[in-house]
């Protein structure tokens, strides 16, 4: 038994080495693109004037998704009182909170102008689906911080006699309270969490549907001009949110037990159910355009299809995040191991959908002969993320992983663990 | 927005010739020669404008103005004159772009750049061209594309801070120091006429900066811009204003100002004297995407 105990802190002691060791890694390589941006502004990307958006726009699209997923799911303990995922509920608030955070750098970074976006509140036109996207934004940052203060504040001060880092965060938090929370206190506290959750809800789902809108409703580009849009975007939310989480709690829930084994079986359940949605909208999005083989649609999803970035379609939107999640979720259904992959598979590789649903709109010329008129670098129909793109986006997702052990460390609550 | 009553006039009068047109009586369509030239002269002398079914055979020219009498671009100025002494909610800035007569040299785009100091990745006016059939029978069309400064811009509405904005006198205009660079704006011109200033310079691949000329300051929008990182216009949206910076002071846009082929012309669509309307009257007239319902600014002769 002993023994079988040491084995496995030596295993976990080489993962965790190792995990440290690719994060390190990641973290350098992100450096470095961090430091071409603000050095060089956006001069080190492969976007041009006709393709003015690409991988951060995506990558943002992609994270924003996983913000609402996350939360929309944690309203289902926190506003349907759904009594499985009630302990895992606070982690959902917080990986929501993360994934904002790298959402908005994604978009940050992106702008020509970083130094300039307060120009959105200080003088907002409100007719533009990006400005309310914004404040939508805002507004969320806003709840998402008092509802995950307010779900943790109880155990906050419990650890608050915590030694080290963990006991001065939750005082910090807590401004130093020793005594634990009163009943009343903490009714109160349930109540606020519910109602700033109840209100959730209809934000998230205007930002996050807002933001396919915001794609919608420019009629210059056919594909994204479809009221299926913001529909996918939503569903894609549940979807990645859901199978993030999925992962994180069957590879990161420190107690193996009957409550980790059932809580997990019940996320791949949900992942399950809306990874078939999100195939059937995918479906439609694709099928209706592109059926009789004719009209501009067709042409620009035909070169998704089979242009020459089609193994991101096939091999990566189809191949690794529908159908073998789809395989690993079924067969592998009892298998808290499975299913988390399926998770990780679904939440990693959904950066190709986003991909796929920004890109086509913007790579076939609006003007028959606009390619071959005046052109250069910046004028053409070509983009492909160069170096420089990825690097920053390894940035983002190496602060977001820090930021997310960060959390758990310094909250040991988050994940379970009982510190009363 | 102005109320633009003369462009609807002008359609009315257009669709009862085109009325005239399909019972018998055609416009011949010719070569810029001075045999055309010539055979307008006879037909505006003859008062109507419109040719006999006789004459159907003749290639013409349609009498855009009194070219014998006065250079095209001298009667622009005159134009723009009487334009500018309105106020400027009174005037609509406007183009008309004579198919027949580009002859796809890309002068245009060139003293575009000239003017506006262009960098890579940003052009205002490309001459898209388009080659239709196949060997022997193959036949090239240009068609210069500039902002068609729509009348009802999709480009306008979706600026999260109002950089872009629609001027009384139909400029659609981006304020540089306030557009914070997210690109909508791209995305939503249905013309493509909208480029964004990555802090390129053609100098950078030869001399790894700018060229002398580079350095020398824009002056759109009656400013002056000096292009240094981080500062605008690099990282801004920009495109074609008109050059209403010269407009202004009684100059015509670069690109009509040089059009070797004489087939841009400039000036204020309310005024029912300005050649920019007068040569619209015996033509085919088109405007890009008319669909959409962006009621653009930029008028085409076929
Ligand atoms: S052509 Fe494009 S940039 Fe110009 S006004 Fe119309 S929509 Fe805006
Ligand atoms: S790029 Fe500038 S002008 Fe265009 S929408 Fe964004 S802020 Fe407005």
């Amino acid at each position: 038994m002993e023994q079988k105990h040491l084995a496995q802190r030596q295993t976990s002691q080489s993962m965790l080495i190792f995990g440290v060791i690719i994060w390190l890694v990641l973290f350098a390589f992100g450096l470095h693109g961090l430091y071409d941006r603000l050095a060089f502004d956006s001069l080190q990307t492969d976007m041009g004037s006709y393709i003015p958006w690409g991988l951060w726009v995506s990558s943002y699209i992609w994270f924003i998704g996983l913000s609402a997923g996350s939360f929309l799911l944690s309203t289902l303990v926190y506003v349907f009182k759904l009594k499985q995922l009630e302990k895992v509920a606070p982690l959902a608030l917080v990986v929501a909170l993360i994934t904002l955070i790298m959402a908005l750098l994604s978009i940050w970074f992106d702008l020509g102008h970083m130094g300039r976006f307060y120009g959105v509140y200080l003088h907002p036109n409100f007719h533009s689906a990006m400005a309310w996207m914004v404040w939508l934004y805002t507004a969320y940052f806003v709840l998402l911080i008092f509802e995950t203060y307010f779900a943790l504040r109880g155990s906050l001060v419990r650890s608050s006699f915590l030694p080290g880092i963990p006991g001065i965060f939750s005082r910090i938090l807590t401004g130093g309270r020793q005594e634990a929370l009163s009943e009343e206190e903490v009714r109160r506290d349930r109540r606020k969490v519910t109602t700033l959750a109840t209100l959730g809800i209809p934000l998230a789902i205007a930002f996050h549907g807002g933001v396919g809108a915001l794609f919608a409703t420019v009629v210059a580009r056919d594909v994204w001009h479809t009221s299926l849009y913001p529909i996918l975007f939503l569903v894609g939310a549940f979807l990645s949110g859901g199978a993030l989480f999925t992962g994180l709690i069957a590879f990161f829930w420190p107690k193996r037990d009957d409550y980790w084994q059932a809580t997990v079986h019940l996320l791949g359940r949900v992942t399950l159910g809306l990874l078939l949605l999100e195939a059937v909208l995918t479906w439609a999005e694709l099928s209706v355009p592109m059926w009789y083989g004719v009209g501009p649609e067709y042409e620009e999803l035909r070169y998704m299809l089979f242009g020459p970035y089609g193994w991101v379609f096939w091999v990566v939107q189809v191949g690794l995040c529908t159908v073998l999640p789809l395989i690993l979720l079924v067969a592998g259904s009892k298998s808290p191991r499975m299913t988390g992959w399926a998770g990780i598979l679904v939440a990693v590789t959904f950066l190709s959908t986003r991909l796929n649903l920004v890109l086509p709109g913007l790579v076939a010329p609006e003007l028959a002969g606009l390619p071959y008129s005046y052109h250069d670098g910046r004028l053409t129909y070509q983009y492909l993320p160069s170096g420089s793109e990825w690097q920053l986006l390894a940035f983002i997702i190496s602060v977001g992983i820090a930021l997310y052990f960060l959390a758990v460390k310094v909250m040991p609550t988050l994940t379970g663990r009982d510190v009363a | 927005m102005p109320e633009n009553n003369f462009i609807k006039d002008i359609g009315e009068k257009t669709g009862t010739r085109r009325d005239v047109l399909t019972k018998g009586l055609a416009l011949g369509v010719g070569l810029l020669t001075l045999e055309a030239w010539t055979s307008q002269r006879t037909l505006a002398a003859s008062g109507s404008g419109q040719v006999s079914q006789g004459m159907a055979q003749i290639p013409t020219l349609p009498p855009p103005v009194d070219p014998w009498q006065e250079d095209v671009i001298l009667v622009m100025q005159q134009d723009l004159k009487r334009a500018l002494s309105k106020p400027l909610d009174q005037r609509h800035w406007g183009m008309v772009i004579d198919l027949q007569r580009c002859i796809g040299c890309q002068g245009c785009t060139v003293s575009c750049i000239n003017e506006n100091k262009l960098p890579p990745g940003v052009v205002y006016r490309p001459v898209l061209e388009e080659t239709s059939g196949t060997f022997p029978n193959v036949s090239k069309h240009f068609l210069p594309r500039p902002c068609m400064h729509c009348d009802n811009p999709p480009c306008v509405p979706v600026c999260p801070v109002g950089a872009t904005h629609k001027r009384p006198d139909g400029i659609v205009g981006i304020d540089y120091n306030a557009c914070i660079g997210c690109r909508y704006c791209i995305t939503a011109c249905p013309y493509s006429a909208r480029t964004f200033d990555w802090g390129e310079f053609y100098g950078d691949i030869v001399l790894g900066g700018p060229l002398p000329y580079e350095e020398i300051p824009s002056l759109e929008y009656g400013k002056v811009w000096v292009r240094e990182a981080g500062k605008s216009p690099i990282g801004n949206t920009r495109k074609c204003q008109f050059c209403i910076e010269r407009v202004e002071k009684g100059l015509l846009p670069a690109c009509t100002d040089m059009c070797f082929g004489r087939a841009t012309y400039f000036g204020d669509l309310n005024d029912p004297q300005a050649l920019i309307n007068r040569v619209r009257q015996n033509r085919q007239v088109n405007q890009l995407k008319s669909e959409l319902g962006t009621h653009p600014s930029v008028y085409y002769l076929l």
